[in-house]
């Protein structure tokens, strides 16, 4: 990491670690649930870009993976609470560390079997059969009446995690704040190692990177399975913020939100999904309060923002700072 | 190590090889020779799997490996320099190097990073900058290294000095002689003659998809007019 980075990012970590004391110093609290859904959402829009912006795959279809996290831990919860065994074998479970490996594991299968079928095409078809499979998931759960149906499951109160107690808000941000934290250390590393340079690689061409004894479809489809992973853990972490999961979590406009981000903060750069989420948020929060036609601006914003700077956000805060230093 | 018998080949409707026949033992370096368009890149690219065999066998390392994806072929141990550069331009030279680097055959002395910074000191000069920032003969020894990093049991380079300056191509040269005294077995495209003669065990050339002529470096000298009339610079 570049020195400038690093100063930037140890800045930034200093900001959201004192992000509560800023709210409460503000008199706005409600600012501080703004910022557990920012960095939620980084997460999602870092997982969508990881196969867009660094695999090349266009996928429509990412909020099923965030919606199937989140509805992992709302299932567990209602068994947990009904005391009954889901299928009849698996217990329930309000256990943080238990229901957020068990999110992960299962969005994971759930983007593997997409992901397997999808990836045999290209293309515009691969939006499409990605934006396919993500709508059928979300019909599948807006029927699902033992879970809710449309209203979704209630989860009357997040998740244990080492005693904390996790009804505090201001707890709860931490503790959000600490998953993101590991989250992007794990995506550094991973988007710097060789995985990640041979899938930037097979973007670039797959032929060449064939040449060189890389099957491209077995690479994508990991990186396809690893984002769904990531966007389920976010997934998982919103239904533990919201202490609620409904299909809405997985409608396609939620997939266009989680691009819409991606875009913003600038495809295929590190940063740029936690720009893109923050900025899509923050304009989201206060032009909602100041119209109801709030995406007529935001589309307008969007629209500025692809074409007037080269890289989105991330882009634009790339060369303002590269002129200062 | 690698023989193609009777091989055909065709971009759709237009066949290009008709009938390419070549073999390499096991460290010889052998070129295939033959003006634009006769098919020598063809002929690599069917080796490689990326284009499908019409007919005829190739067979690398024991296995027949017509009709195989290209990627097991390369994991086979085939590698190949392609034409024209083809570097990964938005990877960094360190990750164009590192990202596929491997060594399937188990080689006792595998090329490392270093080695081929010792090979190719400008790499490692310009290890992190981008590889699209490089000049032309550093992308060219740029995919020469990524080829290596693969630990290759056979290196093809298809017009590795093309285009290229007198001084870098030099370079490259010696960089080639370097790998055959070590035993790298080797195919060379190219139409430097004068080189290929002092370096190559073998010839071959190749005339509208056949393989017309084949020799050593003194049946060149020999059969000057013909290959002259085949090769024709």
């Amino acid at each position: 990491m570049r020195p400038l980075v690093a100063t930037l990012v140890t800045a930034a970590l200093l900001f959201l670690f004192f992000v509560p004391m800023l709210t409460d110093l503000v008199g706005r609290p409600s600012l501080l649930a703004l910022a557990c859904r920012i960095l939620i959402y980084a997460m999602a829009a870092a997982s969508l870009n990881f196969v867009l912006g660094y695999g090349g795959m266009i996928s429509f279809g990412h909020a099923a993976f965030f919606g199937v996290g989140a509805y992992t831990v709302g299932i567990l919860y209602a068994h947990f609470a009904s005391g009954e065994l889901l299928f009849g074998f698996i217990p329930g479970s309000n256990q943080m560390l238990i229901t957020l490996p068990a999110a992960v594991l299962v969005s994971g299968v759930f983007a593997a079997a997409i992901g397997a079928l999808s990836l045999r095409t290209g293309g515009v078809q691969f939006i499409m059969i990605t934006l396919a499979f993500a709508q059928m998931l979300f019909f599948f759960f807006v029927a699902l009446k033992a879970y809710g149906g449309e209203d979704g499951i209630i989860i009357r109160r997040t998740n244990e995690l080492a005693g904390l107690n996790m009804r505090d808000r201001v707890t709860l941000y931490y503790v959000i704040l600490g998953f993101a934290v590991l989250f992007f250390l794990g995506l550094w590393r991973m988007v710097n190692s060789s995985f990640g340079a041979v899938l930037r690689g097979i973007q670039q061409n797959e032929r060449r990177m064939a040449a060189l004894g890389f099957a491209p479809y077995r690479y994508k489809l990991y990186a396809f399975i690893l984002s769904g992973m990531g966007a389920g853990f976010a997934g998982a972490l919103m239904a533990n913020f919201l202490r609620y999961a409904s299909p809405d979590m997985m409608h396609w406009t939620k997939s266009g939100e989680l691009m819409i981000m991606v875009i913003l903060g600038g495809v295929g750069s590190f940063f740029g999904p936690i720009f893109g989420a923050a900025a899509f948020m923050i304009l989201e929060t206060f032009l909602a309060g100041w119209t109801e036609h709030w995406q007529l601006l935001l589309g307008a914003v969007l629209l500025v923002i692809v074409l007037a700077t080269k890289g989105g956000i991330n882009g634009l805060l790339a060369r303002i700072f590269r002129r200062g230093a | 190590m690698l023989n193609v018998a009777n091989l055909a080949a065709a971009y759709g409707a237009s066949q290009v090889l008709f009938d390419v026949s070549l073999e390499i033992g096991e460290g010889e370096v052998v070129t295939l020779l033959g003006r634009n368009g006769m098919g020598k890149t063809t002929t690599v690219r069917t080796v490689m799997g990326l284009l499908a065999a019409r007919g005829g066998t190739v067979t690398f390392g024991g296995r027949q490996v017509q009709g195989m994806a290209p990627e097991r072929i390369a994991r086979m141990g085939a590698g190949l320099v392609p034409e024209g550069r083809q570097v990964f331009p938005t990877l960094t030279v360190h990750e164009n190097l590192f990202a596929t680097a491997a060594n399937r055959l188990k080689r006792d002395e595998p090329w490392t990073l270093q080695r081929v910074y010792d090979l190719f000191p400008r790499l490692g000069e310009r290890a992190g900058q981008m590889a699209a920032t490089l000049s032309g003969g550093e992308q060219q020894m740029l995919a020469v290294g990524r080829a290596l990093m693969t630990n290759p049991g056979l290196l093809i380079l298809d017009e590795a000095t093309e285009g290229l300056a007198p001084v870098i191509r030099s370079e490259i040269w010696q960089v080639i002689e370097r790998l055959k005294s070590q035993g790298q077995s080797i195919l060379l495209i190219d139409k430097n003659l004068g080189v290929l003669k002092r370096l190559a065990d073998q010839h071959y050339i190749i005339e509208k998809g056949r393989t017309v002529w084949q020799g050593t470096g003194a049946d060149l000298d020999r059969d000057a007019a013909r290959v002259q009339a085949y090769v024709g610079l």
